[in-house]
């Protein structure tokens, strides 16, 4: 082929076709890139960086000295900075500006400042720096100067680091074991009083008039008191052992403080940290992002709640929606007449795929939360009342509002399963002798179950990622207990939940500290995304299996 | 061998029994969402309902001068002018309990002054220029777990009568405002003087009891009109006075040292009489009753001058002679009875009639609604009082409160406004459901701006161009993007993208034109390279040669936005926008919102458009080319005519999500209801809207309703555009399989 002329090219239509060419890298770009960008900034996160100690030119007269750990650079035209108030050299026409960590948010009121590069005097990464996360006000930076016990000094200097590593491991056992009496013991006893509580109420309800079961109550209340008593000694001891220890610290500019190791989660020395160290390091960081509840607010810790909480949201919406999904798309398929109704059902079941999720969460808070769960407890629980029980949002409304909006996607997944089995099996296994039931439920159902599986992946990556109706039927920003625990019945289905999706909306953007809280929510971000994709491929995958499958069959 | 097969057809009636009734019921379920949010709504729409339940003859002595009632609507109260005020059950009539007031010896009444609406407190002048204020109250008590309520009679600024007219002269006619700083009264004396007396706290801030009453007065000058209706505002900034001539002259009274003339206005139409004019509660708005039954609404709207000119607002026709009126305590709703006995209530903000009822009593002469305003108290004229319970809950709903241009108290003119909720008790609630449909539309437009250019082209390539190989790849990628949680999305358009846009405006806006000149740009220079490198490169693998080059001029534009914002926009070109160009700037945009909701939209459109290609049958698109056509104009003159119903469907469909998503626009914007296409600032939306809305709202109450009447909203409006788009696609399906 000779080579055409301009004219040739834009006449034959060519850069219309690299144009929609690009259409498509940049939606690529955009795919991957995000995903990029949500991994690089998430992962990112537990990585301990190195700190930095600056002098910095505050004014023309002042020089501070900063601490903390460069979170991220900009560049920006001089007119901008100069807008803001900043100062800038003559003559430059951008300004580089690193944002500074500096933590210690109880002595400068700010964890992040926006410094200028020019304005650096010099900076180096001391070998003794120390980071100390905190249970409040953030992280420490500085420098350990001496271990106390009982306010008086028992380590200084070089010697005072493996000290305080040694006394920090059994403050946090402390901790933990304060931490086990609180939510295992004391919280079962506070469970059981509860229950004790409404269980009167609900002799006064019934008017029992007899005394004796009034008494047993109050003789079963009487043993849970005196447990509880017994409980709290323990705590004051503990209590009082945990507040035994303190360190002495240095922070920037020279100011020493005295912090209780009680008030201490982890300390670490980036600055010596060597690579092998440091992935050690990130590991463990990681396994307590995944393992442990948040703090401060939600901006520190863990996310466990918020990933059992979705965990179980999906799981309870699995097993309502699946049925329903089937048995209805097995009764379109294979009982209801085709027809016109049909069709025109089969259009409504797809055009509920379309309706927005949010007018599912209003349904949901409407018609089950205030309409069934108002009469549930008045039916049921009237003993708690005017306090609700299933009269507001919670676990079980919001599964069942999900299981309604994911509803048409294992419908539609279903169906399609059943269609395309062929029609000789299912005359076969009939002039066999086997009625429809059987038919159905020993050969169709096993040989469309991928189908099933395909729907109910779809529906579970639909629900995991769904926030919006959440918001109005169950799910909070803190949630006090799990709906899952060791006091019978075990599984609260009454209860408020934390879910991941919310966690990224409320931390994202409800937090007092979203500067700091942002690393929390790329990272939350990156794990929900895995999940989902992670979900959507198998689902994938699954359908291209299934196809190959019956390619055989036809 | 018998029973066994019996039970296997058993089993058989059973699991088609089973089936048949879970179908049902799931579909059932299916059409639940829709009638329950009817059942939601439609009380909203219902007119009010007004019962009577007992007629009884005015217990005590004495001429009533004003009538009261409590919160529970068990008791009900009279003041006399023998200067009772007589208790007694709203449902018998029988006396509950009566207290003379203690009017100062040797005076006589000369007027009485029942305060506003959310007031209790009553007052009798004297002749010798004193007034005496009296105020009903009621303890609750709950003996036996039974409501008591007991009536007793309270003196707000105490026991004694306190004198408004320094010179002593007998009080015609008056007006008083109680207020925290100062109490003012408004006084016509019998020398015919108006004056205004104004009590001011002095002494001791923190003990109550310290303080003490100081009295000024000062005259003020006369409007020259008939002085027959005295009105001031609930500030003590503004007074009214008005003639049976519907002459009305406002004063400014803020100051007492200053106080003057501002306006005349005539408020009856031609030569109508004025025959009643009352406050609208929250004391904004006057109501005028004209000789012919009309009413309407006046509120002060400021001129250019910044002057508050009396205007009228609206209007409502009574169709009767009106000789009593009552307004609502906390709605700006009022009732009023005509001579014939008609009972009329009305809605001012909703613009509406609510209720229209013939209550058969014969000349009626005093209503007054219940705290509540779910009871109202008549009193006709042969001393018989009408007890009526009113079911009004929805008044502020109507067609035209929702969707149409409402005159607001206080506003310039007649606008679209949400604003559901306020701290202040006689707050108009403004319930205009445009500026978030509006701001739904707006987001989804902007979204599709972004969306459908991209993910239509991209479906074409990648549906008639891409090499196949590449497409098994590229398609699953695009798809995988829908399952991504909007909440990432939003918060990425929120924390990221919102401030990298703001930074980097220039380069953003030079993307458009920059993106595609490179891309034609690198297309043309391909053609220019020698074959053997052409070769090396099969057809349809465009896209990955232009992956870099993208990534290339991103970074390369958003490098030079610098270099362009400091040489076109001195440097900053967000206040260039706001201080030059005169367009405000949010940092959560539409901009910010179109391109996340677009994102989120591209895969839907893409998968839809992109299935609607590919299905096109290869035989036409053969012997288009056969016949010489080049493939771009195969695809624009025969394939995309022949999917374009598919494409349509696609983008209906894209369309549908855009308007239903939540968590962008909730994390993206700055959610405030505002009634602007500007790129540049943000928009509230109905779901949006909702999210923010529903959990704060009382159950039952008309915000909760008009809350799920935008959920009613949404939900018709994408089945709607969905339904159509799947009739289309079947349309389209159909038509394939005849090809």
């Amino acid at each position: 082929m000779s080579k055409i002329t301009t004219a040739q090219w834009f006449k034959g239509g060519s850069p219309w076709i690299w144009l929609s060419a690009a259409a498509v890298s940049v939606s690529l770009i955009m795919v991957f890139g995000l995903l990029l960008l949500i991994a690089l900034r998430g992962l990112g996160f537990f990585w301990p960086a190195d700190v930095l100690e600056v002098k910095y030119q505050q004014s023309p007269t002042e020089i501070i000295t900063l601490i903390g750990e460069v979170q991220s650079t900009e560049t920006v035209s001089a007119a901008r900075v100069h807008d803001a108030g900043g100062v800038v050299p003559e003559g430059a026409e951008t300004v580089t500006r690193l944002l500074l960590k500096v933590g210690n948010r109880d002595i400068s009121g700010l964890d992040f400042r926006w410094i200028n590069q020019h304005d650096i005097i010099e900076e180096s990464r001391p070998q003794d720096m120390i980071v100390l996360e905190r249970r409040e006000w953030g992280n420490f930076y500085g420098y350990l100067k001496s271990v106390k016990v009982d306010g008086k000094i028992v380590a200084n200097g070089d010697e005072a680091w493996p000290v305080f590593l040694e006394r920090l491991d059994k403050t946090i056992e402390l901790f933990d074991q304060i931490k086990s009496i609180h939510t295992g013991e004391i919280g079962s006893i506070n469970y059981d009083i509860e229950e004790l509580r409404l269980a009167k109420r609900r002799l006064e309800l019934d008017g029992v008039t007899d005394t004796v079961p009034y008494s047993e109550v109050e003789e079963q209340r009487a043993k849970l008191n005196k447990e509880y008593q017994l409980l709290q000694k323990d705590l004051d001891v503990l209590y009082r052992n945990i507040e035994k220890d303190s360190v002495m610290l240095v922070a920037a500019g020279g100011r020493e403080i005295e912090l209780r190791l009680s008030k201490v989660v982890r300390g670490f020395k980036p600055n010596a940290m060597g690579i092998p160290t440091k992935s050690l390091h990130y590991l463990e960081k990681l396994w307590e992002f995944v393992s442990d509840e948040p703090r401060e607010a939600n901006t520190e810790g863990g996310i466990f709640p918020a990933i059992f909480g979705t965990v179980m949201l999906v799981i309870i919406m699995s097993i309502l929606v699946t049925p329903l999904g089937v048995i209805a798309a097995v009764y379109l398929r294979e009982y209801a007449k085709q027809g016109p109704t049909t069709r025109l059902i089969r259009i409504a079941v797809n055009n509920l795929a379309g309706v927005p999720s949010i007018v599912y969460g209003v349904f949901g808070l409407g018609f089950f939360v205030y309409f069934l769960g108002g009469n549930i407890d008045q039916l049921f629980y009237a003993e708690a009342l005017p306090a609700p029980t299933y009269g507001t949002p919670g676990i079980l409304w919001s599964a069942l509002t999900l299981a309604l909006l994911t509803l048409p996607v294992v419908i539609v997944a279903t169906e399609e399963g059943l269609a395309r089995i062929p029609r000789s099996i299912r005359e076969g296994s009939m002039a066999l002798g086997a009625t429809k039931a059987e038919t159905l439920w020993r050969i169709v159902l096993p040989m469309a179950s991928p189908a099933l599986m395909t729907g109910m992946i779809l529906a579970v990556a639909r629900a995991a990622g769904e926030v919006a109706p959440l918001m109005l039927v169950g799910v909070v920003k803190l949630a006090p207990s799990l709906p899952l625990d060791l006091n019978s019945p075990f599984i609260h289905l009454d209860r408020k939940f934390m879910h991941l999706g919310f966690h990224i909306y409320d931390v994202g953007f409800q937090s007092p500290n979203v500067e700091a809280a942002r690393p929390l929510v790329y990272a939350t971000a990156l794990l929900l995304v895995v999940v989902i994709v992670a979900l959507n491929l198998t689902a994938i995958w699954v359908r291209n299996h299934l196809r190959e499958k019956y390619k055989a069959l036809e | 061998m018998l029973t066994s097969q019996k039970f296997r057809l058993f089993k058989d009636q059973s699991f088609r029994a089973i089936v048949t009734m879970g179908g049902n019921f799931v579909i059932v379920a299916i059409l639940l969402i829709f009638l329950y949010l009817m059942y939601v709504v439609a009380p909203m729409f219902e007119s009010a309902e007004a019962e009577s339940v007992a007629t009884y003859s005015v217990a005590g002595s004495g001429k009533t001068l004003a009538l009261a009632m409590e919160e529970q609507n068990e008791i009900a109260m009279r003041f006399t002018d023998t200067a009772e005020a007589v208790f007694f059950s709203t449902t018998t009539g029988e006396l509950v309990n009566s207290f003379p007031l203690a009017l100062p010896p040797k005076a006589s009444i000369s007027s009485f002054h029942m305060a506003g609406t959310n007031s209790s407190v009553a007052a009798y002048a004297t002749d010798h220029g004193q007034v005496l204020l009296a105020s009903h109250q009621y303890k609750v008590t709950y003996p036996n777990d039974k409501r008591l309520i007991t009536p007793f009679i309270d003196y707000p600024l105490g026991q004694a009568a306190l004198q408004i007219d320094p010179k002593q002269q007998a009080i015609v006619q008056f007006t008083f405002k109680l207020g925290e700083e100062g109490h003012s009264f408004i006084a016509r004396t019998a020398d015919g003087r108006l004056i205004l007396t104004r009590f001011s706290l002095e002494g001791s801030a923190l003990d109550e009891d310290e303080a003490e009453l100081v009295a000024s007065t000062v005259d003020l000058p006369l409007p020259g009109i008939n002085i027959d209706f005295i009105l001031m505002d609930e500030d003590q900034r503004v007074l009214y006075l008005a003639s049976h001539d519907g002459e009305m002259v406002q004063y400014d009274i803020s100051d007492q040292d200053a106080v003057s003339i501002q306006q005349r206005t005539h408020i009856v139409k031609g030569d109508r009489k004025l025959k009643k004019l009352t406050w609208l509660t929250g004391t904004i708005s006057l109501l005028v009753v004209d000789s012919e039954g009309v009413i309407s609404q006046w509120f002060p709207v400021r001129d250019e001058g910044n002057h508050p000119i009396p205007t009228f607002i609206r209007e409502f026709d009574s169709r009767g002679d009106v000789t009593a009126i009552a307004v609502e305590n906390a709605r700006k709703g009022f009732a009023v009875v005509t001579q014939q006995g008609q009972l009329e209530i009305f809605h001012t903000t909703a613009n509406q009639q609510v209720l229209e009822i013939d209550a058969d009593i014969t000349k009626p002469e005093r209503l007054v609604f219940s705290p509540r305003s779910n009871a109202l108290l008549l009193e006709s004229e042969n001393g018989q009082l009408h007890f009526w319970t009113v079911t009004n809950e929805y008044p502020e709903v109507s067609w035209s409160s929702l969707w149409g241009k409402v005159w607001y108290e206080s506003y310039q003119e007649p606008e679209y406004i949400w604003q559901s909720s306020s701290s202040s008790n006689d707050f108009e609630p403004k319930m205009s459901l445009v500026p978030i449909s509006f701001g739904t539309i707006k987001a989804a437009f902007y979204a599709m701006l972004f969306a459908v250019p991209l993910a239509v082209l991209g479906a074409m390539f990648t549906a008639y161009f891409m090499a196949p190989k590449m497409r098994r790849i590229v398609k699953p990628s695009i798809e995988t993007m829908e399952a991504l949680p909007t909440v990432i999305l939003g918060f990425l358009a929120g924390l990221w993208l919102a401030p990298l846009i703001e930074e980097n405006l220039p380069g953003i806006f030079s993307l458009l034109f920059i993106m595609p000149i490179a891309v034609l740009f690198a297309g043309w220079s391909w053609t220019r390279l020698p074959s053997s490198v052409r070769h090396r490169v099969p057809d349809g693998w465009e896209a990955m040669l232009l992956l870099p080059l993208v990534v290339f001029v991103l970074y390369a534009s958003l490098g030079l936005s610098p270099v362009l914002e400091a040489q076109f926009f001195g440097g900053d070109m967000r206040s260039w926008l706001t201080n030059e160009a005169g367009i405000s700037f949010d940092q959560r945009n539409s901009m910010v919102v179109g391109i996340a909701m677009g994102f989120a939209v591209i895969p839907t459109i893409f998968s839809i458009a992109e299935d609607a290609i590919y299905s096109v049958p290869r035989s036409l698109t053969h012997s288009s080319l056969a016949l010489g056509a080049t493939p771009w104009q195969t695809m624009w003159r025969v394939v995309l005519l022949t999917a374009s119903p598919g494409i349509f469907s696609a983008i209906m469909i894209g369309f549908g999500r855009a308007v239903g998503e939540t968590m962008i626009v909730l994390m993206a914007t700055g959610n405030t209801p505002i009634m602007d296409f500007n790129i540049f600032e943000g928009m509230r939306t109905l779901s949006a809207n909702i999210a923010v809305e529903v959990p704060e709202s009382e159950v039952g109450s008309t915000h909760y309703r008009v809350l799920f009447l935008a959920a009613l909203v949404l939900f018709s409006f994408t089945f709607f555009f969905n339904t159509i788009a799947e009739l289309v696609r079947q349309r389209l399906r159909r038509k394939y399989s005849s090809l």
